[in-house]
């Protein structure tokens, strides 16, 4: 438990884990136990994942005797952990790395001269009495060097056997144990083998040990570089926040936090907790997440999260979310969870990386059985050392690593971008898309539109149309609704009390304002309700052409006007959707509108095909639709109205604005508003599954080309045998090579700005 | 000679092929207690474990050893996937599971092991 979270705090909130709480009838006793504790407001049980949120001043510690009192445990939450665990990791790595490289030096240091010795023409053979006693002491030694160096593959090989399992331990202490027992009975029963069989290959055992220790420690280095998004991520929480309690401010641990608090936040300091701003104003960068570069304003009522930038001015915010809870938390969670995750082209090779080491053992006994049935002479000699070549070779690492690299790295570098990826399956999807819907209002467009004409109709004033349908729409959260109730806010217009409303899904809305029956709505509605309209429909046309949303309104069954509403599109929609249309990718475009402002807003972002009209209920029938020709399809949209849509697609892109990552159902989160992030996010998954390919394949050739050389196939032909050493150098460096490769992801580039 | 050489050869294949794929090792039961699987020297100790069916459970897993393969550990079947911190006991929350088997591992499947649920 750490020290910060036991300290007493002022009103505010903390979060216990609880452990024992099996069913969920234990929720009610624990919430029981804990509000019964002096000073508690409220606490709130998730039985999902065992927290409870308590609110109120009091400490930790008395919440935990609570809970442990009612016959559970309770631990309180570690906020800060995540810096504290990274460090700890890179500690321990370090340590790791140390003792690999001291492995390698003593292995390499008796493995080397003896090498040298054999290359030079020395001899390795047993035939006097003086050779026996120098073998001997060198057997000895590399028995030394075995224990020292090679001492976690023996145990590991040893405690995986009695699990019935195997894995490289077992391959490396087989091949290596092999080849220092066939050499000792060289040694001391020279007698037993045929004089041409007596020959030893300690050199062999201790080069092995040595290149397998040095291939572990390089690739220790090189895995702390795959980690390296989710480390700047971690990184960029700051550990202190100033507080402002009372006249008086405080830096206080971040830990300390709670939600409530008021938290001031200088030029150039980076904000600690996600708030919202309720005095001062400033812009920050919120790059470092969303991937936007530009600067955003901030002012009273806006929201800040945590690991932004604070550039211009002094705020001062409420904190909100706090702890595990911050947008930053959250995303850093969800790399994590996607960088474990495994896309399905990696199952073949966890199958085989399953059965692997049986399988290569059996390889290995059959091709020593092959030598000594059918082999020259000595033929004890070949199939000892055709038999250690193939354990030593045989790689699963480089199998089972090629996968979960590439995605580590993938993930990461999508998620600096602004790209959060859920899980591996959806980065494979991503990578094979061949058509991409893409909703227009807010994914195209800014989805803030405006009111642009205002064609009278009747003797009602523009003013008076306004402030009528402001009224009609102010129960409405469409966001042409909204564009009208800000329109007439503008004008300083007051809307009236509205009655009998009734929203008309996709076509418009109908009420009661000031005791005048009010339609307002598209053409379809005019027509269903016997409204005479067809004068204007020639000034709807052309407001349509101009990529406007024309409406119409009617007052007491009569046309009194036609409103049109534009939504600007965004400035790089067409740059972006060009990258999409380079990389083969049909894109369509999806929308409510009528059909003449879909071509319009079409043809300005150069795309050619739409589906308009389309009620919202029916968005998740058009992917069906595209999905029936026989396309993989990609649905980009806000995730307010299209949620069915997003998820009926194959993968589905919830488009954020900002930092908001609430849209947890999307298959890909977008957090930057442009649509470059769709095209980033494609682009990193192509090279992503680029990479996994690069990775498979090679390790696959490896295995597939090593082993048959490695049991001799190739001696009949050109009497080549590989030597044990050669295959420890392959080996140990055939995983490096698979993590390095995942490592070249990192110089991806996103996007050019 | 040849003859007893290549029987032992078939036999020492018999015996992998029994040892490592159909031998069916005994689970430990995770029922009252705290269960703690030690990850140590390539393996999962303990590494075939019994759980009850349709109820959540705990996995406190204690890794001790440093090698990178070891510092995740993955439940593909359920959906986790988690890191292990050295020396440290991390608690894995399981949901309430059907009856089955579900394996976990590391990253490379090198360290393996399976819950039983029934």
């Amino acid at each position: 438990m750490n020290t910060a979270s036991t300290h007493e705090h002022a009103a505010g909130s903390q979060t216990l884990m609880i452990e024992g709480a099996g069913c969920a009838s234990c929720v009610g006793k624990i919430e029981g136990a804990l509000k019964s504790v002096p000073g508690v407001d409220s606490a709130e049980m998730n039985f999902a994942d065992r927290s409870v949120l308590v609110t109120g001043r009091v400490d930790a510690a008395s919440l935990i005797a609570a809970v442990e009192n009612a016959g559970y445990g309770a631990t309180a939450s570690e906020a800060g952990s995540d810096e504290d665990a990274m460090a700890e990791k890179e500690e321990a790595d370090k340590a790791y790395y140390g003792r690999l490289m001291l492995n390698m030096k003593m292995a390499l240091g008796l493995g080397l001269p003896l090498m040298v010795y054999s290359l030079f023409g020395g001899a390795m053979t047993v035939t006097t009495g003086a050779e026996q006693l120098a073998w001997l002491a060198v057997g000895v030694l590399t028995l030394g060097v075995m224990v020292f160096s090679g001492k976690h593959f023996y145990v590991g090989a040893w405690q995986s056997f009695k699990n019935h399992s195997a894995n490289m331990d077992t391959l490396i202490a087989l091949g290596t144990g092999t080849a220092w027992v066939y050499s000792m009975v060289v040694v001391l029963l020279p007698a037993f083998l045929p004089e041409m069989a007596r020959h030893v290959y300690f050199e062999a055992t201790a080069m092995i040990i040595g290149l397998i220790n040095l291939g572990l420690a390089l690739e220790l280095k090189a895995r702390g570089r795959t980690s390296e998004a989710i480390k700047r991520l971690i990184g960029l929480r700051p550990k202190t926040a100033r507080v402002v309690l009372g006249d008086r401010e405080r830096d206080i641990p971040i830990e300390r936090v709670m939600s409530g608090d008021v938290v001031r936040v200088r030029p150039g300091e980076k904000i600690p907790v996600d708030g919202q701003v309720v005095d001062g104003q400033s812009t920050v960068d919120e790059s470092m997440l969303t991937g936007e570069p530009m600067p955003v304003q901030k002012r009273a009522g806006d929201e800040v999260v945590a690991g932004t930038i604070n550039k211009s001015g002094t705020v001062l915010f409420r904190a909100t979310r706090v702890g595990k809870d911050t947008a930053l938390a959250r995303i850093i969670q969800m790399v994590k969870q996607a960088q474990n995750s495994k896309p399905p082209i990696g199952r073949l090779a966890d199958v085989i990386a399953g059965v692997f080491v049986p399988t290569v053992m059996i390889i290995a006994v059959v091709s020593a059985l092959i030598w000594l049935n059918f082999g020259p002479e000595p033929t004890l000699a070949f199939a000892i050392v055709s038999a250690t070549t193939v354990l030593i070779i045989a790689c699963p690492c480089a199998l089972g690593l090629a996968t979960p690299m590439s995605v580590m790295v993938g993930v990461g570098k999508a998620a600096e971008a602004g790209v959060l990826i859920r899980n591996g399956q959806a980065l494979q999807t991503a990578s094979k898309l061949t058509a991409m819907i893409l909703d227009k209002t807010g994914t195209i467009t800014l989805g803030a539109p405006k009111v642009t004409d205002i064609v009278l109709v009747s003797r009602l004033g523009e003013d008076e149309v306004l402030q009528m349908a402001a009224s009609l729409e102010s129960g409405s959260e469409h966001p042409l609704a909204m564009a009208i109730t800000e329109s007439a806010a503008e004008r300083g217009l007051q809307a009236e009390k509205v009655e009998e409303f009734n929203a008309v899904a996709g076509h418009g809305v109908q009420g009661k304002v000031g005791g005048k029956a009010l339609l307002f709505g598209n053409e379809k509605l005019m027509k269903d309700r016997g409204i005479d309209y067809a004068r204007y429909l020639g000034a709807a046309k052309r407001l349509a052409e101009e990529a406007k949303t024309p409406m119409f309104f009617a007052v007491d069954g009569f046309l009194a006007a036609v409103i049109a509403v534009a939504d600007p599109v965004k400035e790089d929609s067409l740059a972006a959707i060009r990258r999409l249309q380079k990389a083969n990718i049909r894109v369509v475009m999806l929308t409510g509108d009528n059909h003449a402002t879909a071509k319009a807003v079409a043809a300005k972002v150069g795309i050619r095909e739409f589906f308009a009209e389309v009620l919202p209920e029916h968005k998740a029938e058009k992917v069906a639709e595209l999905q029936a020709q026989g396309e993989l399809v990609g649905m980009t949209g806000d995730g307010i109205n299209d949620a069915p849509a997003l998820a009926m697609a194959d993968v589905g892109f919830a488009i954020g604005t900002g930092t908001d990552v609430a849209i947890e159902s999307a298959d890909v989160t977008l957090m930057r508003g442009s649509l470059h992030g769709l095209a980033d996010a494609i682009a990193v998954s192509k090279a992503t599954l680029r990479n996994i390919k690069q990775n498979l394949f090679g390790a696959f050739i490896y295995n597939v080309a090593g082993i048959p050389i490695a049991a001799g196939v190739l001696y009949p032909f050109f009497g080549i045998l590989l030597s044990p050493v050669i295959a420890g150098a392959a080996m140990a460096f055939s995983s490096l090579t698979v993590v390095s490769n995942a490592n070249r992801l990192r110089l991806f580039k996103a996007q050019e700005h | 000679m040849m003859l007893i050489v290549n029987i032992a050869g078939v036999a020492l294949i018999a015996l992998i092929i029994w040892w490592f794929w159909l031998y069916r090792p005994a689970e430990v039961e995770a029922g009252a207690g705290q269960l703690v699987i030690v990850v140590e020297n390539g393996s999962y100790q303990p590494a075939h474990i019994k759980l009850a069916a349709n109820q959540p459970a705990q996995l406190h897993f204690l890794r001790k050893d440093p090698s990178p393969c070891a510092e995740m550990v993955l439940i593909p079947g359920l959906d986790i996937s988690e890191n292990l911190p050295l020396d440290k006991t991390t608690r894995i929350s399981l949901p309430a599971m059907q009856a089955g088997e579900y394996d976990f591992h590391c990253q490379m499947q090198m360290y393996r092991g399976t819950l039983k649920v029934e």
